[in-house]
């Protein structure tokens, strides 16, 4: 379908397999953001826009834990907990006042926070951003068969994203907390009629999305630096993925989040070779980048327009 | 009805302070001021016609910034090709052109993506309409000739008989009068029966659909006016701002259109143009104070969401119910 | 909403111009998003310079008054109507990045102040669009990549890969690097920049390794820098694919990348118009203080925005404080009769510096801190390739 042109060899599937993992980590990554936005949307009915500042909070506190400890993966660990409580925080001070309200309400106090939270990791870090060290058998590669060589940070992103993907199916299918998210996802009166106690439900829900988030900012903070604002590129793609996947939808986060990783990653490395096939070499350098960015948001107005409840709605008893 | 006369009152007032503040800035020569206020009264005009369709209309549509867009760069291209040449059934800088293109593209494209969007509901509308937003700001980014990310610097401004938007003052008066009208036509649409069924269909679309309105149509029929008025505020920015990007209909663009609305109180008249002052005079003075001024900013947005329902609108009025 | 406005009415009175004998001069930089790493450098080279100056220049009291254009170009424009027409400004300076300039210059021109950009160079304002009222302290885009064309061309390299921002100064580098590069470029890729630019080139990376050139050149400034080179060793292409950077590994990001112990940068080659170890007096007393008042090395962005002060500072002694003769402010200035950082140069008929460019290699100083050093000349007295476009004499 791509990969036809002249002057690449036909189909390089050395770089097609590269670039699918490429793919696949960035969907790995964006479905740890995803699936804590999808839990609290999904469960809480509460539109979160500063899910995106945890990711870039989890982001500075691991890269200044790295230093202070002097290992990242020894940060990962510690500033994990940390990132749930702030969540947690969050959840008792911003977002628990506004259940009630209507999701006018939640999104401009969210914007609000999102604003006080990127300024405010201005005033502590500075402007700079922190590049993180890796130990050292971290920072190489790691070659996979042929010629086929990726860096060995990428493997253990994909690998983290997988193991937390399949805690998260754990936690969701086979725990009692998993059965009350899910019976929350489709019926939350009937949750609280129960007698559960809902707040803290709502709670530990929320303070696990915000895990999750961070997480996928510790992640990728060793490849992109923490730095400010980064929260806000990723909360719009992730909201893409859990509206393609179906709000609330687990199953429909993952996959949707490795679909828009595939397609946004095959889109750059690929557009530009298929467009020179009917358009000037300069033009299609140009029009490329923005269409391949253009691509997701096609494919969410296709699905809706399809299906206007996502790929995997949760079933609604 | 004691309160309505009451909010009427304010209504008034509020809008007498916008046309003579300015005028006064013109008058001592704060050239900077008049300008914030030009600002704030097209930015309010988006707000208003976006209040038809969110506040009345209960549509959350988060692309609204790519009609602001589509209206600026109904002015910039036209101008663009009449001073560069090239694409001559295109290139002028007649006003009455440009406006006409304007609203006539921004209701186009109302149209056809309203028509997808309206058939979800809920918050999928809201990301449908951020999608279609997205691909027009990438579009625009895609196109060379204009600029791409860089955007385009419009040379000269529109040109009407007798009005010359190149002075400052003239182009608030016009931007005002624009505001006046645009918040008169919310007003006569709300009134009106057509504006009873959106309101209607916005509290209980089933009971209105029973009672055998087609409310999808008119829902889209709504979209389209409010589409159509928000490419004429975008033809004003383009005048007033002499420049367009595609930065302009960012979502973050759209996501601050939407907050002016429900900060300043959504389904108000005055919410719309309140929200729109706070956002730019609040903003500006602030920024002046410290570069950390989006600490203040956002504890403020925070508190209202927190403490004042119904918006600023709602705190003006005394509360109440 | 009463209230906000009798305090709007208050600060407006506040604001009246005050009769003393001063220099305004409004400057334009990023001092939010990431991008405020490098407007910070500028901000401690302005406030260091008039420290120099003794916070005179002339008889004239010197008032910076600082604009953030928040990296975006209509934040930029706005920023500078207000230093225009609210602060009345007598110079407007500053401006990091190429897009924001051109949705600004409109803004400072048409109000007839005198406009110095200390960093951005875009193309379009060295040609058809440059002013007499016009006047850098850096360089055009095209010549910094130029010089690294040459250095490509004299170690033989044949082929290239090219990644750049998609903005108006990553355009102009890609053209700049064409103009002299002999060899083919085989691939290109533009990503998206701004504030939500992309960070993550891992698709482009694979590309460039799968495309078989020779070489990697890149354009990344500021925060771009940092990740962009720590992604390039991570993939292991140091060997397979030599990287060939301008703007990219600079004092701006070399204390990061030696913070996180990222030793793959030391031996790397950039070229540049200005460097800290340039031999000349103002040179070392500016790169010495600096040092000690902020603890780094000035980046090249520090360095012309300082030498931005002096020159307007000169300007100011020719006319003896007389800024009503403009005809004559703007003489003094295109004399370019100051000491500046990288040594004398004179103005080109588009007023962009006529001056040399030089190859820095990456080391570490005597006390460890890493930073660049002269290699050689690369090219002497270059004059931009837009000059002849300009109607100006």
């Amino acid at each position: 379908m791509f990969v036809l042109k002249s002057g690449i060899p036909p189909l390089d599937t050395t770089l097609l397999f590269v670039q699918t993992l490429n793919g696949v980590q960035l969907g790995l990554l964006l479905f740890l953001v995803a699936s804590g936005l999808t839990l609290v949307f999904g469960i809480l009915d509460f539109v979160n826009l500063a899910h995106g500042s945890l990711y870039m909070l989890g982001a500075f506190i691991c890269a200044s834990l790295t230093f202070l400890v002097g290992n990242f993966l020894l940060a990962v660990l510690i500033a994990l907990p940390i990132t749930g409580v702030l969540g947690y925080l969050i959840e008792r001070f911003v977002a628990r006042p506004l259940y009630a309200r209507d999701h006018l309400d939640h999104v401009l106090g969210t914007f609000g926070l999102i604003l006080v939270l990127d300024t405010s990791v201005h005033l502590i870090w500075g402007p700079a951003g922190i590049a993180v060290p890796l130990p050292a058998w971290l920072e190489g590669q790691v070659g996979l068969f042929g010629d086929v060589v990726v860096p060995s940070f990428r493997l253990l992103i994909i690998a983290a994203g997988l193991a937390a993907a399949a805690g998260l199916f754990w936690l969701v299918n086979y725990t009692r907390l998993g059965m009350l998210i899910r019976a929350g996802a489709s019926n939350r009166t009937m949750v609280s009629a129960l007698g559960i106690d809902i707040q803290s439900l709502f709670a530990l829900v929320f303070a696990l999305g915000a895990m999750l988030a961070g997480l996928a900012g510790m992640l990728i903070a060793p490849i992109t630096e923490a730095s400010i604002g980064m929260g806000n590129n990723i909360i719009i793609t992730a909201f893409v993925v859990i509206i393609v996947g179906g709000i609330g939808s687990m199953k429909g986060a993952f996959f949707a989040a490795l679909l828009i990783g595939l397609i946004d990653t095959l889109g750059r490395a690929f557009l530009d070779d298929f467009f020179k096939l009917f358009m000037s070499s300069d033009a299609a350098e140009n029009s490329a980048p923005a269409l391949s960015a253009m691509l997701i948001y096609i494919l969410m107005a296709v699905v809706l327009s399809v299906r206007p409840q996502g790929l995997f709605p949760p079933k609604v008893r | 009805m004691i309160g309505f006369s009451r909010s009427a009152r304010i209504n008034i007032g509020v809008m007498a302070i916008l046309a003579i503040l300015p005028v006064f800035f013109w008058w001592t020569g704060q050239t900077f001021y008049l300008s914030l206020a030009t600002r704030l009264v097209i930015l309010a005009i988006a707000a208003v016609s976006l209040n038809l369709i969110l506040g009345y209309g209960g549509l959350i549509s988060f692309g609204h910034a790519a009609y602001i867009g589509i209206g600026a760069y109904a002015v910039g291209i036209p101008a663009h090709h009449a001073l560069y040449g090239g694409m001559d059934f295109i290139a002028s800088n007649n006003g009455f052109f440009q406006i006409a293109l304007a609203v006539v593209a921004a209701a186009v494209f109302a149209l056809i993506t309203g028509a997808i969007c309206l058939r979800t509901k809920g918050v999928y509308f809201i990301m449908i309409t951020m999608a279609f937003a997205q691909m027009v700001y990438y579009f625009f980014v895609s196109i060379e000739e204009y600029g791409g990310d860089d955007g385009l610097v419009i040379d000269t401004r529109s040109e009407f008989p007798l009005v010359n938007l190149d002075q400052p003052i003239v182009l608030f008066l016009v931007s005002y009068v624009v505001l006046v009208l645009a918040m008169w036509l919310v007003n006569a649409i709300v009134n009106s029966r057509f504006g009873m069924v959106l309101q209607s269909a916005k509290g209980n679309n089933d009971r209105t659909v029973t009672l055998g309105y087609n409310t999808y149509l008119y829902r889209l029929t709504a979209y389209v006016i409010s589409g159509a008025m928000c490419g004429l505020a975008g033809a004003l920015l383009g005048n007033f701002a002499t420049f367009i990007s595609p930065e302009m209909m960012d979502w973050s663009r759209s996501g601050e259109l939407m907050f002016m609305v429900i900060l300043g109180g959504t389904a108000t008249a005055l919410g719309p143009v309140l929200g729109a002052a706070v956002f730019v005079v609040v903003a500006q003075f602030l920024s002046e104070l410290t570069i950390y001024w989006h600490l203040p900013f956002g504890l403020m947005l925070i508190a209202v969401v927190l403490f004042a329902r119904g918006g600023l609108s709602g705190i003006l009025r005394g509360k109440g119910s | 909403m009463k209230r906000i406005i009798s305090a709007a009415l208050a600060a407006s009175f506040l604001a009246a111009p005050a009769f003393g004998a001063e220099v305004k001069i409004g400057f334009v930089t990023t001092l939010t998003t990431g991008a405020a790493i490098i407007g910070k450098d500028m901000q401690n080279a302005v406030d260091l310079a008039v420290e120099h100056m003794g916070g005179k220049m002339g008889d004239l009291d010197v008032n910076v008054i600082y604009g953030d254009d928040g990296f975006k170009p209509e934040t930029g424009k706005q920023v500078t109507d207000k230093l225009v027409q609210q602060d009345n400004v007598d110079f407007v300076a500053g401006f990091i990045w190429s897009h924001v300039l051109l949705a600004s210059r409109k803004s400072a021109l048409d109000a007839g102040k005198i406009l110095i950009s200390t960093n951005a160079g875009p193309s379009q304002m060295a040609g058809d669009l440059c002013d007499k009222n016009f006047f850098s302290t850096s360089w055009q885009n095209d010549q910094t990549p130029m010089a690294m064309g040459e250095v490509l061309n004299q170690k033989g390299v044949k082929s290239l890969y090219v990644m750049a921002p998609n903005y108006a100064a990553g355009k102009d580098m890609v053209a700049g690097l064409e103009r002299t590069f002999k060899g083919t470029i085989v691939g290109k890729d533009l990503t998206k920049w701004g504030a939500d630019a992309q960070l993550d080139f891992s698709a482009e990376l694979a590309k460039a390794k799968a495309s078989g050139a020779e070489g990697l050149f890149v354009f990344y400034p500021g925060a771009a820098a940092g990740a962009f080179t720590k992604q390039y060793h991570q993939a292991g292409l140091k060997d397979i694919l030599p990287l060939y950077s301008v703007f990219t590994v600079d004092g701006i990001s070399l204390p990061k990348l030696q913070k996180a112990g990222f030793d793959g940068v030391l031996g790397s080659k950039i070229t540049q118009e200005w460097d800290p170890s340039l031999d000349n007096a103002a040179n070392k007393k500016f790169v010495a203080d600096f040092k000690a008042k902020y603890g780094t090395y000035p980046s090249f962005y520090a360095a012309q925005s300082y030498d931005a002060m002096f020159l307007i500072k000169s300007a100011i002694e020719a006319v003896g404080g007389d800024l009503t003769n403009q005809d004559a402010v703007r003489a003094a200035i295109k004399a370019a009769n100051y000491d500046s950082v990288r040594g004398h140069y004179t103005y080109g008929n588009n007023n962009f510096p006529i001056q040399n460019f030089y190859l820095r290699e990456v080391v570490a100083d005597a006390d460890g801190n890493w930073t660049t050093r002269v290699d050689s000349i690369v090219m002497e007295n270059a004059q931009d390739p837009y000059a002849a476009e300009c109607p100006l004499k």
